[in-house]
């Protein structure tokens, strides 16, 4: 092309379709350009905006760590126009790709920490990047835990990985599912994600703490990390605002000076301290 | 104007009503809508012949609806359109007490809006005269004419949605061009897009319409679009004898069926 | 450069507009249409209006029209191909007696589509814009530059700015290279200037307020009342926000048919309820006193902390477009006095 033009995306092709839960479905994509893949770079807690021709765009976190090269990955659950469009493509169709946008979590600055990740429902892809940046950079961290919680069993993503963290003696895992949501087999914790992270109570010394999920979750989570005596700058979160352009212009996701897609997405709880509550 | 002053006045230290949505004196000469919830403040309220928006926009707003009870000054385009609201569950008349404005600018009084319906039961209907005198002129022409006339006011529509925002009975949370599975009509301000759209609104206030004109006189460009609806309004009326904004129990002409209208081709 | 200053009379003001016109390039101008004076394309000079005290809607359509190609897109059994947008198509467009403040709102633009990310498509219209300014010497109540450090004669944005004297000629300031070519490609039609003073002939627009002071007020001004009570009248329309010069919310929309199409760039504007809507019906701004205050933060607030410029121009636009008469200018004065907790 002549001239660059932001707005043009890269062309990327389906190179594989995951059905993780219900509705919620993770591609496998591919740049159709070498050079462009190989010129590439984000991560972890970047995001990018993700289109079918014709379908629309439609903002989602980048869920393969930048440690895996050559593919990257975007989960999704079929709810609006996008969504709908995306999930009707199948593999080898193109997908349109903007980014990567919006900052970064800062993991150099974790290292000899403890790492607690809590996630909820269809917000674990936007934590599994970075979950698997740091997994692959196994030697540079203390403990891991994760907290995974989902509405059922069934409504849990990634079920293959979850397995393999589980497996793992040096990543320790909590799974659970809402109150109703268990099946007979179900070994993990029933209980709302809030709940089960007061009763595991990690610790909060040398710990980094990061929280996605439905804003309801995080609501009721930081106040029991607060009570486990985590420090707001210790807390990290992303915030999801509606977004179009992803770089700042459209309008969308000010939250009062601050615009998600480049102030954030990831946030510390102090910053959000210091922001209006709309998001 | 005291009469009306003193009732709200009363309405509102009687814990009758906790709002009164009336008139006041603007900026720059203009008039415009005010809440009032202090019965002190009632002598802000004004009448005259610069009160031309419909008020009764307001009573589907989610922070109006909050105070609960609500008194409104009401000429008969507000009564008209509070009667339309009701009859389509959007306000509960036990919430609605209208400050009515006859056409000599006095105060009525109505202690129900069955009382309303009465009143607007005895006045004739229908467009007001300046505007129907340009329709019976866009109704004269060829269909080729008026096309012509309507692509040209339309092309300049910039789909601010004044005239969506301005009229009280379009009150959809989520508004068909919004709707985006399927994408029924185009959002951008396009030639197309800006028939589709003003299509759709005409259609969707068929039979709901009460000719107030607010959707005109919103529109920044001042592109006449309360002639199509007004139009609409009279073509209800013709095909199915029905004015809008005259029952709590109407039926709206386009969404009701029954077994002897004449489209017989319906069914 | 430094400027230069000339003058132009009435009939040779008339053929420079031709004489632009005819070099190619596409004119902007206002003319009193529909009961309305507005800018459009091309008109002859004879229709165009120096009389208006404000045109219906600003100048930003040049450089950020209310529909924009951003690219096109083409389905084929090989797959799908993207065709940029052929920047050598984009128009030399002279935007023609444009207010003070009209031509001040272009470096507002300039910020907001070129803070961090280059939005090229902006920058190729913008690049081949000029701005011929005319001084007002008429203002109405709705008019408050001169609170928005400008004033009637500001020379900011324009390549000439134009003030019309006593005397029926037109000063002409020549205050850039673009203004100084112009202006040599038609030396004929001017004369030389003879120290004519135009602060005698601008129109008196008092200072209504100091914005510092709203802005101070603002930040600590969030969950002020204020808020409730002064967008309770606000219907919740675009009507402020597309006749703004300032605004560039949008939106971008794709439009195909059988796989090929086009992707679309579309004013939006913040005071739409569904404007921050997320797919899982949770509305960060989910009644209209949040909106409102979002439009008036923006402007005056968020963007003098984080691209430092005021979102506001003053033209008063929006106070005369809004159909429920929200005046802008009558609640910046409020909101300089508003009593806030610091």
């Amino acid at each position: 092309m002549s001239l660059s033009n932001i707005y043009v995306p890269y062309l990327m092709e389906i190179e594989s379709i995951t059905e993780e839960a219900p509705e919620v479905r993770t591609f496998r994509l591919k740049f159709k350009n070498q050079e462009e893949g190989e010129n590439f770079n984000f991560k972890a807690g970047q995001f990018a905006e993700y289109s079918v021709m014709g379908g629309g765009e439609s903002t989602f976190c980048i869920a393969s760590p930048p440690t895996r090269a050559g593919y990257l990955e975007c989960t999704f659950r079929r709810t609006g126009r996008v969504t709908n469009a995306l999930s009707k493509l199948e593999v080898g169709d193109t997908v349109g790709l903007r980014g990567p946008y919006g900052n970064i979590f800062p993991i150099e600055e974790w290292e000899g920490k403890n790492l607690l990740y809590i996630a909820g429902g269809i917000a674990l892809p936007p934590m599994r990047c970075v979950i698997w940046n740091t997994i692959d950079k196994r030697e540079k961290y203390k403990d891991i835990t994760i907290v995974y919680g989902a509405r059922t069993v069934n409504d849990l993503v990634y079920k293959n990985e979850l397995k393999e963290w589980e497996e793992r003696p040096d990543i320790n895992l909590i799974t659970t599912v809402d109150p109703g949501g268990e099946t007979p087999e179900w070994k993990g914790e029933v209980g709302f994600v809030p709940t089960i992270v007061d009763k595991v109570a990690p610790k909060a010394e040398n710990t980094i703490a990061i929280v996605c999920g439905p804003p309801i979750m995080i609501k009721f989570t930081f106040p029991v990390l607060k009570k486990l005596g985590f420090a707001d700058e210790n807390i990290f979160t992303t915030l999801e605002n509606r977004m179009k352009c992803g770089f700042g212009k459209c309008g969308r996701c000010n939250v009062g000076k601050y615009y998600v897609c480049k102030d954030g997405p990831v946030f510390t709880l102090s910053q959000l301290n210091n922001m209006p509550a709309e998001y | 104007m005291d009469n009306l002053r003193q009732k709200a006045k009363e309405l509102l230290e009687s814990k009758t009503v906790n709002l009164v949505i009336g008139y006041e004196n603007g900026t720059n000469g203009k008039a415009r809508a005010v809440f009032i919830t202090d019965p002190e403040k009632t002598g802000k309220l004004i009448y005259d012949e610069r009160c031309k928006q419909n008020l009764a926009v307001y009573l589907n707003k989610h922070e109006v609806k909050h105070y609960g009870k609500i008194a409104i000054v009401a000429p008969l385009m507000v009564m008209r359109s509070i009667l339309v609201l009701v009859s389509e569950c959007q306000v509960k008349k036990e919430n609605i007490v209208a400050l009515g404005i006859g056409e000599d600018g006095s105060l009525l009084d109505f202690p129900s809006l069955e009382v309303v319906e009465k009143y607007v039961a005895k006045i004739p209907l229908g467009n007001p005269q300046s505007d129907q005198e340009i329709l019976d002129k866009l109704n004269a022409m060829t269909m080729e004419q008026r096309r012509a006339f309507w692509q040209n006011e339309l092309e300049r529509c910039f789909k601010c949605y004044a005239c969506r925002a301005a009229c009280p009975m379009c009150y959809c949370l989520r508004c068909t061009v919004e709707c985006n599975q399927p994408q029924w009509i185009s959002a951008p301000a396009h030639p197309l897009g800006n028939l589709e759209w003003h299509m759709l609104r005409t259609m969707h206030l068929t039979g709901r319409c009460v000719s107030c004109g607010d959707c005109g006189r919103a529109c920044p460009l001042n592109i006449p679009i309360h002639l199509l609806t007004m139009q609409q309004a009279e073509e209800a009326f013709h095909m199915f004898g029905v004015r809008a904004g005259t029952s709590m129990k109407a039926e709206s002409a386009l969404s009701t069926y029954k077994p002897d209208d004449k489209e017989n081709f319906i069914l | 450069m430094t400027p230069e200053k000339k003058i132009i009379d009435r009939v040779a003001l008339d053929k420079l507009y031709e004489s632009l016109k005819a070099a190619g390039n596409k004119m902007f101008a206002p003319v009193f249409r529909n009961e309305q004076t507005d800018f459009e394309y091309n008109p002859n000079a004879s229709e165009i209006s120096y009389n208006h005290i404000q045109t219906t809607q600003s100048v930003k359509n040049t450089v950020f029209p209310k529909i924009e190609n951003l690219f096109r897109f083409e389905s084929s059994q090989k797959g799908v191909d993207l065709l940029n947008i052929d920047f050598t198509k984009v128009p030399r467009v002279v935007v023609w007696n444009a207010h003070p403040c009209d031509a001040a709102a272009f470096s507002a633009l300039d910020s907001v589509f070129n803070w961090d990310f280059k939005d090229e498509i902006y920058n190729s219209r913008r690049e081949k814009l000029a701005v011929i300014g005319m001084s007002c010497i008429k203002a109405d109540e709705n008019c408050f530059c001169t609170s928005v450090d400008l004033n009637p004669g500001s020379v900011k944005g324009s390549d000439i700015l134009l003030t019309p004297l006593a005397n029926g000629t037109y000063l002409a300031e020549i205050l850039t290279e673009q203004g100084k070519a112009i202006a040599d490609a038609n030396a004929s039609l001017f004369t030389a200037s003879n120290g004519e003073n135009k602060e005698e002939v601008l129109a008196k627009v008092e200072k209504q307020f100091d914005h510092s002071k709203v802005t101070e007020n603002l930040a600590n001004g969030f969950e002020n009342p204020f808020w409730h009570e002064f967008s309770l009248r606000c219907i919740g329309c675009g009507a402020c926000a597309y006749v703004c010069p300032i605004c560039t919310c949008f939106d971008i929309q794709d439009e195909s048919k059988a796989g090929n199409g086009r992707r679309l760039r579309c004013w939006d504007s913040c005071g739409f309820g569904l404007f921050t809507l997320h797919t899982s019906g949770h509305n960060p701004r989910e009644i209209q006193s949040q909106r409102w205050r979002q439009r008036v933060m923006h402007k005056f607030s968020y963007q003098p902390d984080r691209n430092e410029f005021i979102g506001c121009v003053g033209c008063g636009r929006c106070s005369r477009a809004c159909p429920v008469d929200m005046n802008i200018l009558e609640q910046l004065v409020a909101l300089e006095k508003l009593e806030v907790a610091k």
